[in-house]
């Protein structure tokens, strides 16, 4: 199908574009020493005495907090700043398929990173003799959770030329998703906000759908949350994509 | 090929674009003409189905643009403003890109690349990083992805700027010679250009359409046309100004400065009528020795600046 083939080839070049330059490396060598670092110190893997990798999953959101944006940073601020972003949409390729093909090469590119630990599983295995069942649901479920943090992130890259403006703004929000149902996010407005507001807020928190994932439970209401977040500000980015283009 | 039909943009509350149609048919190639921040780049950027406008329709090949952009998009080729690229990507790696895009694979990509890059002559670059090429290169890059899928509409904007003089005539020529099977739409600064590639010009000023003549109607226009540049040897100034301003159908003379010998006079005709039989006979029968004698066709320069100054 010819929508099929779109995606295919933004996502090639996009995923292509990522090793080109010393950005992927460093990411990555950035992501694995943070991620074991936290893990092994930090953790407390070793002091937990338990064969599982429930230290390491739960630093992902925090982990990702930074990472994400300076991985789609560029997704789209980068064009428009060079004007690539008219050659690409004067090309027969829908603004939808332009999107998707963007966000799944940045996905693609996380799951690399996310591969790469395998290190840590091997490790844990061969010191005990964990649930290999709950380390894979983790695994899944952190990359649908790194789905949803580049949804975000990359929607904020749409809005601006300037890439770290869309860092900022892709931290930020995704900051306020982490916490969302932390008194430091609704703190100001628990007074006088309905309580079915401030219900639907905190559920909208990260770290609360992480916490099963973690454990390696993967619960449908997380799945569905997780899924309509990535929706969402996926169609979000096409609009703003659409929008931009005018300024 | 091409049906604009009162096309109009609004940015906030200024007009870039206002009211612009025309139509241009297979076989011409369009000029489009004017200063900077007209609304040549605005439009183009419209009828290529990157800008929505705020009101008004444009057609190609049948399809409207708002309607059905994909089948519009799959049948122009367009050259942006400032022919922006992947600085990252080769020549090569994004010429693949794009025939990618256009829905070509395997054997047929591979040879409308290798063509395309042939008749831009890029191959000499091919292998080299994108944001590595001089101006002109990249330019040809971005011409050559234009160019790949052989569209039926081409749509260039200022497609030989920062190119070398040869550079400029090799893609001059290029355009020349596809333009009778196709419909091509350039933006330019260059009058030159418009006389040696175009056969009609619409000149923008302020949003707004202008003219649209042909490159010879407009120099029509111009004071200088049809005027006759003369070097005369063995008279004074005065009386050759005196004397050749009796010769019917000419409007005045005027003494141009030179610094070798001879006296410089140019003749205005009434109304841009051809004057050169008369003033050639009438020199002639004076006996006047003549060093040099030339008929101006007209400046487009002076066309320009007079038509657009008065509206931006």
């Amino acid at each position: 199908m010819r929508a099929v083939r779109n995606v295919v080839t933004v996502f090639r070049r996009e995923f292509a574009a990522y090793f080109t330059t010393p950005l992927a490396y460093v990411f990555l060598v950035v992501f694995l020493a943070l991620a074991g670092a936290l893990t092994f110190y930090i953790g407390n893997f070793f002091e937990r005495e338990q064969a599982d990798l429930e230290p390491f999953f739960t630093f992902h959101p925090w982990l990702y907090l930074f990472l994400i944006p300076a991985i789609s940073m560029r997704l789209w601020a980068e064009e428009r700043k060079t004007g690539t972003a008219e050659l690409l949409l004067t090309l027969p390729i829908s603004i939808t398929e332009a999107v998707l093909g963007k966000f799944l090469a940045a996905w693609a590119f996380t799951a690399v990173a996310l591969a790469l630990t395998f290190p840590l599983w091997i490790s844990v295995n061969v010191l005990g003799r964990p649930d290999n069942g709950v380390i894979l649901a983790g695994y899944i479920g952190s990359f649908v959770m790194a789905g949803a943090f580049l949804a975000v992130s990359s929607c904020m890259s749409a809005l601006t030329k300037n890439q770290v403006i869309a860092f900022v703004l892709a931290c930020a929000v995704c900051f306020l998703f982490i916490l969302s149902g932390t008194p430091m996010v609704l703190g100001f407005a628990q007074s006088w906000l309905p309580q079915v507001l401030i219900d639907a807020v905190a559920s909208f928190s990260f770290l609360t759908h992480f916490n099963a994932i973690k454990k390696g439970v993967i619960d449908l209401r997380d799945v569905i949350f997780l899924a309509s977040l990535i929706t969402l500000f996926l169609y979000a980015n096409v609009v703003a994509v659409d929008l931009k283009k005018s300024a | 090929m091409i049906e604009v039909q009162a096309l109009t943009k609004h940015f906030g509350p200024i007009v870039a674009v206002d009211q612009v149609s025309f139509a241009v048919g297979r076989g011409e190639v369009l000029g489009f003409l004017g200063p900077n921040g007209a609304g040549k780049s605005t439009t183009m950027k419209m009828i290529a189905g990157f800008l929505t406008p705020t009101s008004g329709s444009a057609k190609v090949c049948g399809f409207d643009v708002l309607e059905q952009p994909i089948e519009v998009k799959t049948r122009i080729g367009y050259l942006p403003e400032g022919a922006p690229l992947y600085a990252d990507m080769t020549p090569k790696s994004f010429l693949a890109f794009i025939a990618s895009a256009r829905g070509f694979g395997g054997q047929e990509a591979k040879r409308r690349i290798a063509l395309a890059a042939e008749q831009t002559q890029i191959l000499a670059v091919f292998d080299r990083p994108i944001d590595t090429l001089s101006k002109g290169y990249k330019r040809r890059v971005g011409l050559a992805q234009a160019l790949l899928h052989d569209p039926e509409v081409l749509i260039l904007d200022e497609p030989t700027d920062g190119l070398d003089p040869n550079q400029k005539h090799e893609v001059r020529t290029l355009i020349r010679r596809m333009a009778a099977e196709k419909t091509i739409v350039i933006s330019t600064h260059l009058l030159d250009e418009v006389s040696a590639v175009c056969t009609r010009a619409l000149v923008i000023a302020g949003g707004r359409l202008v003219i649209d003549a042909t490159p010879a109607a407009l120099e029509a226009r111009s004071r200088l046309h049809n005027a006759i540049s003369l070097r005369l040897a063995g008279l004074s100034l005065e009386e050759a100004e005196r004397e050749l301003a009796t010769v019917p159908g000419v409007a005045s003379v005027e003494a141009l400065e030179r610094e070798d010998a001879g006296i410089g006079l140019r003749l205005f005709a009434e109304a841009g009528q051809p004057i050169i039989t008369e003033v050639s006979r009438f020199v002639h029968a004076r006996g006047w020795a003549v060093e040099e004698i030339h008929v101006e066709r007209g400046e487009l320069d002076e066309v320009f600046r007079e038509i657009t100054t008065g509206r931006a």
